[in-house]
């Protein structure tokens, strides 16, 4: 009966073909370590930010006279209202913190390199949709950091020279945020980003699936096939990742849960004390600090000295510090991937990079003070030197010898 | 590895718990208990908000019928007691003053305090709540330790008494007497700090209920996944 009717739909549509090429019969490295859970955690907050969403969205109100209201009307007298909008609030930061361990593997495993490039730029792509998501999203509740923060963010395009009044101007409908930019933040937030994840997403698997995953070893798995034409070190994706993904799955939910149910704020971090004042375009607050998942970058703006009055090199310096991202895989020029079998020379550097991107993330959340200045001037030196040495450093590191088979460490 | 990312979790959750960013502005704050479970507390909290608090200030997205079976009393109880503004125990908690009257009379209108528990801090609210101080050179007669130069004047006056600042120390000391003792004044304000806080999130309630079933069901589900995953894996090598 099944097989007949899966006969049936196969004659018309590719159901079984598309189930084997990416599930049954996609061979992925039978390595996999702790790094691999991020991908498919990211997909399952991916539909869980989409399926709140859609629920908040009934009854959310994209006014700025009824939104604050709309959000505490949700959380009080809307059924399990409460329970939607926290799994949507505490879902953007798990987001952000699958998202950073995901790039962080493809980091330390040289996932971006050759042939996988076209992977990393759709990685990328899905990073900087992902930022302006929560960027637009966080705006909606209409607290006082939803509002500063993005009067901020958006005051940054007016540094543009020539074109920055007009720019800033157009981006927000209004001479300041108001509810014209409240209303296309929300058609932004709810349809055009999400559309763009969704696509992004589409081509960021067929692409990884089309060169094959990558491995802790980072080494090519299709280089040793058997007499079928299966790699040897490879083993079907279903049943066994997605039973370890499950395993995954349920220690992520564990822990977000714990947060969700007993710290929804995560002190503050999650969701800012201030953001429970309504919005007050006549009152700045004393202290405008972006959520944390922008906060490395944020300390990077505020590091580099405007010149002549202009933050425009402060805004250059922030747009240049993902753009370097998007280039790893020409930069780097080691014929090596994983972080197993290079040399002294990046090991050191990812270190240095990755210690510099925390302490960056940790001022940006800070008032400046004359230290914290300097902090974030060398970390930020320190973070672009990461990149723009790279081709350098990694073409004289006295990278080990790779392994031809996948080894379990 | 294993071990390093166990330590960055752990010290996540407790930067996290220790609240960082509490907008407390530097001053030290008194600590208060805070039991949302405590209905005897919420009680005599909501007796002294909608005493006190509810004229000025509105709590407009508390609903009183919820509050009522919340804190455990029949919206007959909360009627008879609680209700003075309206009759409708299906009402939010306004007030009948109007926005442009306290602008004038006030210099600010008072903000509605639904989420102040959750904007400010409840250390924030019960240091608030205790330190008005006499000073002549305000309009109110009053300046506060935790809100310099608020527009609002000292309320609870009856009961606490006035303090006064001593000008070296900056210390406060009683000026008169109150009505009731400094230690019953305490309770009282951390009653009222507690309502805050409950009416901050009601559903506060319902998601500790709801939390240790879910994680108790993630436990079990991955006492059903692992074994799972082994079974599966062990012809892996």
């Amino acid at each position: 009966m099944f097989a007949s009717l899966m006969g049936w739909v196969d004659a018309r549509f590719p159901a079984t073909k598309l189930w084997k090429e990416h599930l049954s019969e996609y061979y992925a490295p039978k390595n996999f370590n702790f790094w691999y859970f991020f991908g498919s955690l990211a997909l399952l907050v991916l539909v869980l930010q989409i399926v709140t969403g859609i629920f908040l969205t009934i009854h959310y109100k994209p006014d700025t006279e009824l939104a604050f209201a709309s959000v505490e009307y949700i959380m009080r007298d809307v059924e399990w209202g409460w329970l939607i909008r926290y799994l949507h609030s505490t879902g953007a930061s798990a987001f952000f913190v699958v998202i950073y361990l995901h790039m962080f593997r493809g980091l330390i495993y040289g996932s971006y390199k050759q042939p996988r490039e076209l992977v990393w730029i759709f990685g990328m792509l899905l990073y900087v949709a992902l930022m302006a998501e929560a960027f637009m999203g966080y705006l909606l509740p209409w607290g006082q950091m939803s509002y500063w923060g993005a009067q901020v963010i958006i005051s940054l395009f007016g540094a543009v020279p020539f074109i920055g009044e007009q720019l800033s101007l157009w981006i927000r409908g209004d001479y300041v945020v108001a509810d014209a930019t409240l209303n296309r933040f929300f058609a932004f937030h709810v349809i055009a980003v999400p559309l763009a994840i969704l696509g992004l997403v589409a081509a960021h698997i067929i692409a990884l699936h089309e060169v094959g995953s990558n491995n802790p070893d980072g080494v090519e798995i299709k280089k040793h096939k058997d007499s079928n034409g299966i790699p040897l070190d490879g083993i079907p994706f279903h049943p066994y990742y997605t039973v370890k993904d499950i395993v995954g799955v349920t220690v992520f939910l564990f822990i977000f849960s714990l947060i969700l149910f007993y710290m929804p704020e995560f002190g503050g971090w999650f969701l800012e004390h201030a953001n429970f004042i309504p919005a007050d375009p006549f009152k700045t607050p004393e202290h405008i600090a972006p959520v944390w998942y922008f906060t490395p970058f944020y300390a990077i703006l505020r590091a580099v000295p405007s010149i002549a009055g202009s933050a425009f090199p402060g805004v250059v310096a922030m747009g240049l510090s993902i753009v370097f991202l998007f280039l790893l895989p020409w930069l780097d020029r080691s014929p090596v991937k994983s972080i197993r079998y290079r040399g002294i020379y990046f090991r050191t550097a990812l270190w240095l990079f990755t210690i510099s991107f925390l302490v960056l993330g940790f001022l940006g959340t800070q008032p400046i003070t004359a230290l914290y200045t300097l902090m974030a001037q060398i970390c930020s030196i320190i973070y672009f030197a990461f990149f723009i040495l790279m081709p350098f450093y990694t073409k004289i590191d006295n990278d080990k010898p790779v392994p031809e088979r996948v080894t379990f460490k | 590895m294993r071990t390093l990312i166990f330590t960055v979790f752990i010290s996540f959750l407790s930067m996290a718990s220790s609240s960082l960013m509490a907008a407390s502005g530097g001053m030290h704050l008194d600590s208060v208990e805070i039991d949302i479970t405590d209905q005897a507390s919420l009680q005599r909290g909501a007796k002294t908000f909608v005493n006190y608090c509810l004229s000025c200030h509105e709590a407009s997205y508390m609903r009183y019928n919820r509050m009522a079976q919340d804190i455990g009393l029949s919206d007959d109880q909360v009627l008879k007691n609680l209700m003075f503004a309206t009759d409708n125990v299906g009402e939010t908690m306004t007030i009948a003053m109007r926005a442009e009257d306290a602008k004038k009379w006030f210099g600010v209108i008072p903000p509605d305090l639904s989420v102040i528990s959750r904007a400010k801090g409840t250390d924030w609210l019960y240091t608030y709540l205790r330190t008005f101080y006499l000073d002549q050179s305000k309009q109110m007669g009053t300046n506060n330790l935790a809100f310099k130069d608020v527009s609002m004047p000292h309320v609870l006056w009856q009961q606490q008494g006035y303090l006064a600042q001593d000008e070296e120390t900056h210390d406060l000391s009683s000026a008169t007497d109150g009505a009731i003792s400094h230690n019953e004044y305490d309770v009282m304000v951390q009653d009222l700090t507690n309502f805050l806080a409950y009416i901050g999130e009601p559903s506060k309630l319902q998601r500790l209920a709801l939390g240790k079933w879910v994680l108790l069901y993630l436990v079990l589900l991955f006492l059903v996944a692992y074994p799972m995953k082994k079974a599966f894996w062990r012809d892996i090598h």
